[in-house]
């Protein structure tokens, strides 16, 4: 693996989101958490993955990272930068493609949109399109539009679309929820191709354990909200591809299930 | 291609029955009352031949798309910043709903009053009926765009300006469209009143004056002329619509009314 520069660490202490319960006064005593007391160091090139339950906070913690979403204390660092607002260090792959995808651009012109917008000139913007759509499988497809496109398909265009960018960091919320099992299956190993050619550090945020595995180096399980905080963080030790008949795959995946049963007794 | 036949058919049965009841009718009341469709043929030619009609669809036409394409024009740019500025939108949103219940016909004395009898008042009129319609349904455009798409734009490294530029405008244009569809009737309903009151030429004027002469019949054939032009421009606008904004995903409809 090449040696990793610092501005794809991510550096997370006492971080703190709160809201305020509605009609009432600050300082109340109704201060809600959605996230307390969040520590975490994402190591440059790192495939991190955020598990938990949903409404636990874990697209509110990957919306403070990207910057979308301002914290109330603590700190979000980014290499040297404090995390401020969103930058193209740090892209973001959707949920949902179809609200982020712009639709009256064709595939090439929604992967060229952030050269378009630093200005790059037509001819290498072509060049660097041409590159990552190859790379996403969806090459003959540079003309179509958004609402040509299969579900698996539209995800591989906002991939293509953040990766034309060169970022440091891939924020990835849920990117394959709404895929099919076989699709996913697909976008889930060409996504560990592609992070094993580059050196980004991706954090990726999933309630499904299986692909926690598949995917992660590490596994930060996020308890269920309100005030979510990272509970534990497990390592993944296995080797790429992962196997899911492996049996150490099984032990994992057992170890991970029978945390968060263990966490719902708990808050029962 | 055989339902397409069928289509037709019904489509010229269903205006073959129109004109017969419309004979119907004429031959029970009268042509004072009704002219028959012949009777109004003949007013037609008679307005065709010595010029007046054509001159008087040109002058109506002239005034709707001048002030349609002015309101049009300027009216976008506010709708924009209405929908991205908050602090505008907090005033600007309850007085646009103020204000696009006051039809444009209520204020033609007052528009007299301001712009002269000449044409001024009358494409300011249209301008008028144009302005808040497309304002307000640019500013639910720029409302509905989802937030991914500005958020992923932003992460991309565009600057606010890009952001509307490249994203709300694009996103807001089917808006824009149904907005200025829209006020292309509107458009029609004041230039008619304004022509009816304060002018001597135009559609309008011809309907409100055929009274004097009891020529029922011309009034007929203004009738007809307007139906004919609101639609064909409704068609026209449409079919541009579809040829040129289908990629901002501009469908074509029939006609939409409020």
């Amino acid at each position: 693996m090449r040696a990793v520069s610092k501005r794809n660490e991510i550096y997370i202490e006492r971080l703190n989101k709160t809201y305020q319960a509605s009609g009432k006064k600050a300082g109340d005593g109704n201060v809600h958490y959605i996230i307390q007391d969040v520590d975490l160091v994402v190591k440059g090139g790192e495939f991190f993955i955020l598990l938990g339950p949903s409404g636990c906070g874990k697209s509110t913690l990957l919306n403070m990272i990207a910057g979308f979403v301002s914290k109330t204390s603590g700190e979000i660092r980014v290499g040297e930068h404090q995390v401020e607002r969103p930058g193209s260090d740090r892209a973001v792959v959707f949920q949902q493609a179809d609200s982020s995808l712009f639709p009256w651009l064709t595939v090439r012109e929604n992967v060229e949109f952030g050269l378009r917008m630093k200005r790059v000139p037509k001819a290498q913007r072509r060049e660097i399109s041409g590159k990552y759509i190859e790379l996403v499988g969806l090459k003959g497809h540079e003309n179509k539009f958004p609402r040509e496109l299969s579900g698996g398909m539209k995800q591989r265009v906002q991939l293509a679309r953040v990766l034309a960018n060169d970022p440091a960091i891939l924020l990835m919320d849920e990117p394959f929820g709404a895929l099919d099992a076989m699709t996913r299956r697909t976008m889930q190993r060409e996504l560990v191709k592609i992070w094993k050619n580059t050196d980004k550090t991706i954090i990726f945020v999933t309630h499904d354990i299986q692909e926690a595995i598949l995917l992660g180096t590490r596994i930060g399980i996020m308890s269920a909200g309100p005030s979510a905080r990272i509970t534990h963080i497990y390592d993944v030790p296995l080797p790429y591809p992962r196997d899911i008949t492996n049996p150490e795959f099984h032990v994992l995946y057992n170890k991970i299930q029978a945390h968060f049963e263990d966490e719902t007794e708990g808050s029962v | 291609m055989n339902g397409r036949a069928k289509k037709w058919t019904l489509i010229a049965a269903f205006w073959l029955l129109i004109l017969i009841l419309w004979q119907l009718l004429a031959a029970l009341y009268g042509p004072e009352i009704i002219p028959s469709p012949y009777l109004t043929l003949q007013g037609g030619y008679e307005l065709i031949s010595d010029g007046t009609l054509l001159q008087y669809i040109g002058i109506s036409f002239y005034r709707v798309l001048l002030g349609w394409t002015l309101g049009g024009i300027i009216s976008i740019p506010f709708g924009l910043i209405i929908g991205r500025v908050d602090f505008i939108r907090t005033f600007a949103e309850p007085f646009l709903n103020f204000i696009r219940f006051i039809p444009p016909i209520a204020f033609i004395t007052l528009f007299l009053i301001w712009f002269g009898i000449g044409e001024a008042s009358k494409v300011m009129l249209i301008l008028y009926a144009t302005l808040f319609i497309v304002m307000l349904n640019t500013l639910t455009g720029v409302l509905s765009v989802e937030e991914d798409k500005i958020r992923a734009a932003r992460s991309m490294g565009a600057s606010e300006w890009q952001i509307l530029i490249h994203v709300i405008v694009p996103a807001t244009v089917p808006y824009m469209f149904t907005g200025v569809r829209l006020a292309m009737g509107t458009s029609f309903m004041a230039i008619i009143g304004a022509e009816m009151i304060a002018s001597n030429e135009g559609v309008g004027y011809l309907i409100w004056n055929s009274r004097l002469f009891f020529r029922t019949d011309w009034i007929f054939v203004g009738l007809i002329c307007l139906g004919l032009m609101g639609f064909l421009t409704d068609r026209t606008v449409a079919l541009l619509g579809r040829k040129l904004l289908s990629r901002y995903g501009v469908v074509s409809t029939s006609a939409l009314r409020r």
